[in-house]
């Protein structure tokens, strides 16, 4: 027997698929939205994780 | 055939707000309202895409462990009156999705805020779903009358977390507006079980005036109360305090006062004369009492930029 492409478990779901559709977008968007936020927020030429003179370190010298 | 054909057409297919409802969203109100007041009211700005993301994911760890509280307490939830509607009680949700929601949560957030404000912040909201959903759920709420008073720091933690997301580190001020939330639950339950009377007997759930009778939990009540409006005058001359925080504290102590002294004098008989109208006023008022103070402290935080809030 051939499955219906409509069958009416697909009807009961739908709400709540697009919903959870919905919020995965919305949640991708936020991680978006953070990630440029952090990034033009953090210093990186003078922050903690920077590399070379300008992070305060002297750098390490040769034995 | 397959397997979708053999689901029955009238079998209830649990929607989304099902799930939602596992999150305990009034719960939730309150949470995300302590937290941003504790966020706001720390000396440190924040970036309001990271204080957004930052409360959004407390929210959903609360939420997160209020699906976990509701998997393991679903016997009991089915033979009280106030809960027997809950999503698995109620048959819209198995058990195991509860299970599943909860801990998928609690893991999303948790590294969520860990990347979007900081590690201690992620940490102190881990440690609140563990308190609430290990701890409270699973040990305290059916082995002693004091899980209310030792449970009710769950509820304490959100304002500590965004007083952290700002600052990065505990302060006095957080562990005040901790204990504000901590000195306050004990009365507010006890009141809801004085005249919900029969639910936590039905349950077995050992509330005080289950286990210590109803006189006892009045005298509680009063204790309780007593000392609270110490602690909430008290804040009102801290940092985080001010002219506007300290009226409204007086006012609101004072009410709540009286209140629990009616309470105290009163006997069941007087109580069950009026269908526990006092105990039913205090209750209600206890909500007000609480998001009040939190009220009063998000305005002398915002009117600080302006010379106008603290002292």
């Amino acid at each position: 027997m051939p499955l219906n492409v409509e069958h009416d478990l697909h009807g009961r779901r739908k709400g709540r698929n697009v919903g959870v559709g919905l919020m995965l977008g919305a949640f991708v968007v936020l991680v978006m939205v953070l990630t440029f936020v952090k990034i033009t927020q953090t210093d990186f030429a003078t922050g903690p994780g920077a590399v070379g003179p300008a992070s305060g370190t002297a750098p390490v010298e040769g034995n | 055939m397959s397997d979708i054909t053999n689901t029955p057409a009238a079998e209830y297919e649990a929607q989304l707000g099902d799930y939602f409802a596992l999150l305990k969203p009034r719960v939730m109100q309150l949470v995300v309202f302590t937290a941003v007041v504790g966020m706001l009211a720390a000396p440190v700005s924040v970036h309001p895409v990271i204080g957004f993301a930052s409360i959004l994911f407390v929210a959903i760890g609360a939420g997160a462990s209020g699906a976990l509280n509701m998997w393991w307490d679903a016997d009991i939830d089915a033979v009280m009156k106030r809960t027997v509607g809950r999503p698995i009680p109620a048959g819209k949700v198995q058990p195991g999705e509860a299970l599943a929601l909860g801990v998928a949560l609690s893991g999303m957030a948790v590294m969520m805020l860990a990347l979007s404000a900081n590690l201690l912040a992620a940490g102190m909201l881990l440690f609140t779903i563990l308190f609430y959903a290990v701890f409270y759920t699973m040990w305290l709420k059916r082995a002693t009358p004091q899980n209310i008073v030792i449970g009710g720091a769950a509820g304490a933690f959100p304002p500590v977390i965004g007083w952290i997301i700002a600052t990065g580190s505990f302060s006095v001020e957080a562990w005040l507006m901790f204990a504000l939330i901590f000195m306050w639950t004990p009365p507010h339950f006890w009141a809801l079980a004085l005249f919900m009377r029969s639910d936590y007997d039905d349950a077995n759930v050992p509330m005080l005036t289950v286990t210590h009778g109803r006189p006892t939990t009045r005298r509680h009540i009063l204790a309780y109360t007593v000392l609270l409006a110490i602690l909430a005058i008290g804040t009102g001359f801290t940092a985080i305090g001010g002219y506007i925080y300290l009226s409204f504290a007086v006012v609101l102590n004072v009410l709540f006062l009286i209140g629990a002294y009616r309470i105290w004098q009163r006997d069941e008989g007087d109580a069950e004369g009026d269908n526990y109208e006092v105990e039913r006023k205090f209750f209600r008022l206890s909500l007000f009492y609480l998001f009040l103070h939190f009220g009063a402290i998000l305005i002398e935080a915002t009117l600080r930029p302006y010379g106008l809030g603290g002292w």
